[in-house]
């Protein structure tokens, strides 16, 4: 377990370094300079130099990288010139929505996906497969912010039992909290659930072609026992991973559908800062993102071996 | 469509016996290609849809008034006859705002789904082929998957500015990595066959080994994700200019449509519904074609006795001729993993 542990955690660094290599250019991808593109064409000579000046951009370029990465490990992300507050405190202010409406479309996707997989693999072939099936298609092909619109017009617009739009932290109470966050957290899970409910079905189709569930059969264990204990319990591995694997790209789509329905979270402040081309809260974003992203993955892999001790011992080249 | 695959060909084209039947032969398979589509159900339903959005993008804006008329009188009028889709808040006609979305939509994506599929394509057949750009390669695209894709895509395009030539760079740079995943499992495999083997005592260059003998052979994957970042980088470009960070108004495009209509969304409804429409059945449609392709193009798919009868035909055929441009049912890895992204 510790030798498969520590490749594990050697195999993070190339993709961390990646990740911080990629979220540094940035800065220095902007089309001439960088301080001057994000202050404006109404922006003096000084302002510029000054901005110019905290943002470092006077130093060679593996001096700004080398610092740029040493102040990251330590929490600090730089500061927003627009804002005038540090990054990392601007983050974590507009990451409570964000975390809330992620969770609940996964529950809601976990609650919705599952069953329906184990369904149309149970009944493989037949209309409620089929259905199944047709209806993960559509959630696939639905993009969650307009999916999150068209639910918006239904629920908010046409039939008013929801409302349209905006933001209550659950602390204010727990029935408001989830009567706004509803139609966010099912436009994100639609996809999630799409996903999760194909992976199931997939898996469980794989383990009934097994030997056990034959011997199970045989020995007259009930159909009901055999399905959730024996098939179910095999197929968990790959549905976890598929679990794993979205949600950072849940947390991403929460940023989107968040702008849908103006929940004030990751998402908004992507979006202000496009606007205002305020590149260093848009590193901090995707930095701290994608960094969540690696660590949840590896700590999927690591569940992954706990549950099935035979991946340790193939050697995960992957 | 070509259903242009190779056999790995380390002979000269016998031209005495293949020539004969070689075009008469080489139509046939092409229609029997387009029947085995036609009988696919889905792939067929998905591939009409998206003929049909095609010629909305084609003819579309020469039938309707121009997307950029603004006219006062007729702000937010409903969809009646003068105006099927009605007219949004600067009263242009939705109807021709949407045809013309359809041509920057399809286009940015078509564009992407090509760029993609180059550099994909490329990286994935060097580091197939060479140990340390393998690791170099595949370490920075791990790192890049890393991002989730919209994200990436919106800093990018922060960076870069909006601009629809920007819009495809960003897309370019967040799908690449998923094709060169793809196209390297699938040369892998081509890479240990016997005749790459021949072909490199025989002191064929890496160039020609690369790209003459390898790549015909990860076309139909390579085909089939394409297929699939296409449909992808239609939704994010649909995000991105929701977003306001894509396509720039006053172009329309299916996305910058859609954050017209929120705006208005108590007021006029069908400034939401027909470009969601559209961008809804295009992606159903596509991915509808994708997994119709994979069925189609990838022999671990096909129902196994077909498969081993065309094995036998292939064979029989391939004994007799050699051609540069034919089929192989050479062992052609799965492509799963396509439906990751």
């Amino acid at each position: 377990m510790a030798g498969y542990l520590m490749r594990r955690v050697l195999a993070l660094v190339p993709v961390l370094c990646v990740v911080a290599v990629v979220t540094f250019g940035l800065m220095h991808m902007m089309p001439g300079d960088a301080a001057a593109v994000m202050l404006g064409p109404d922006a003096s000579e000084e302002q510029v130099e000054a901005l110019r000046e905290s943002l470092g951009l006077n130093e060679p370029l593996i001096v700004q990288f080398f610092s740029w990465v040493g102040s990251a490990l330590t929490g600090d992300l730089g500061t927003s010139f627009f804002i005038g507050l540090p990054v990392t405190e601007v983050l974590f202010a507009a990451l409570g929505p964000t975390i809330n409406l992620a969770l609940l479309a996964q529950v809601l996707a976990i609650l919705i996906g599952v069953p329906a997989g184990i369904l149309a693999a149970k009944r493989q072939g037949t209309g409620a497969d089929q259905a199944v099936m047709a209806g993960a298609l559509m959630g696939i092909s639905v993009p969650s912010f307009l999916l999150g619109l068209f639910l918006m017009l239904i629920f908010g617009v046409w039939l008013g039992w929801l409302p349209v739009a905006g933001y209550v932290p659950p602390e204010d109470g727990l029935a408001d909290a989830l009567r706004y966050l509803a139609l966010p957290a099912v436009a994100l899970g639609s996809m999630q659930a799409a996903l999760i409910a194909r992976m199931t079905r997939t898996a469980m189709l794989d383990t009934f072609s097994k030997n056990y569930m034959k011997t199970a059969k045989a020995k007259g264990v009930r159909a009901r026992v055999s399905l959730y204990k024996h098939a179910l319990r095999n197929a968990a591995l790959p549905i976890i991973t598929t679990i794993g694997q979205t949600l950072g790209t849940l947390i991403a789509g929460a940023a989107v559908v968040e702008t849908v329905f103006n929940i004030p979270g990751i998402g908004q402040l992507v979006v202000n800062s496009v606007e205002r081309r305020d590149l260093v809260v848009i590193q901090g974003v995707v930095l701290l993102i994608a960094v969540a992203y690696v660590l949840i993955n590896f700590f999927v892999d690591i569940l992954y071996s706990v549950l099935d001790p035979r991946v340790r011992f193939a050697g995960g080249d992957s | 469509m070509t259903h242009s695959t190779t056999t790995p060909h380390s002979a000269r084209p016998d031209i005495t016996v293949g020539s004969l039947n070689r075009i008469d032969k080489t139509r046939s398979r092409r229609s029997k290609f387009l029947r085995r589509f036609a009988a696919h159900k889905l792939a067929f339903t998905g591939g009409s849809i998206l003929v049909i959005v095609t010629l909305v993008a084609i003819f579309g804006p020469m039938l309707t008034p121009s997307p950029f008329d603004v006219a006062g009188a007729n702000r937010l009028q409903p969809p009646s006859l003068e105006h099927p889709f009605g007219t949004d808040n600067y009263g242009r006609d939705v109807l021709a705002r949407v045809a013309e979305g359809a041509r920057v939509s399809l286009f940015v994506g078509a564009f992407t789904a090509v760029c993609t599929a180059v550099l994909g394509c490329a990286v994935g057949l060097y580091a197939a082929y060479n140990r340390v750009a393998d690791m170099i390669l595949m370490r920075i695209s791990d790192g890049l998957m890393a991002f989730p894709a919209i994200l990436l895509a919106i800093a990018i395009m922060a960076a870069l500015g909006q601009q629809t030539s920007n819009v495809i760079i960003a897309l370019t740079i967040v799908f690449t990595p998923y094709v060169a995943r793809i196209v390297r499992s699938s040369a892998l495999v081509v890479r240990e066959q016997t005749f790459v083997e021949a072909l490199k005592a025989q002191g064929a260059s890496r160039t020609r080994i690369i790209w003459i003998n390898i790549a015909p052979n990860v076309v139909s994957p390579l085909i089939v994700q394409a297929t699939f970042v296409f449909a992808d980088s239609i939704i994010t470009e649909a995000a991105l200019s929701f977003l306001g960070a894509g396509v720039p108004p006053p172009a329309p495009s299916w996305g910058n449509m859609l954050l017209d209509g929120k705006n208005l969304i108590y007021t006029a409804w069908w400034m939401t519904v027909f470009p969601g429409v559209f961008i809804m059945s295009t992606i159903l449609a596509i991915n509808l074609l994708g997994d119709g392709l994979r069925d189609l193009l990838d022999p671990t798919y096909r129902s196994k006795t077909s498969g081993r009868k065309r094995k036998a035909r292939k064979a029989a055929r391939a004994a007799a001729r050699q051609t540069a441009a034919h089929q192989s049912t050479a062992s052609r890895p799965t492509t799963r993993e396509g439906e990751s992204s």
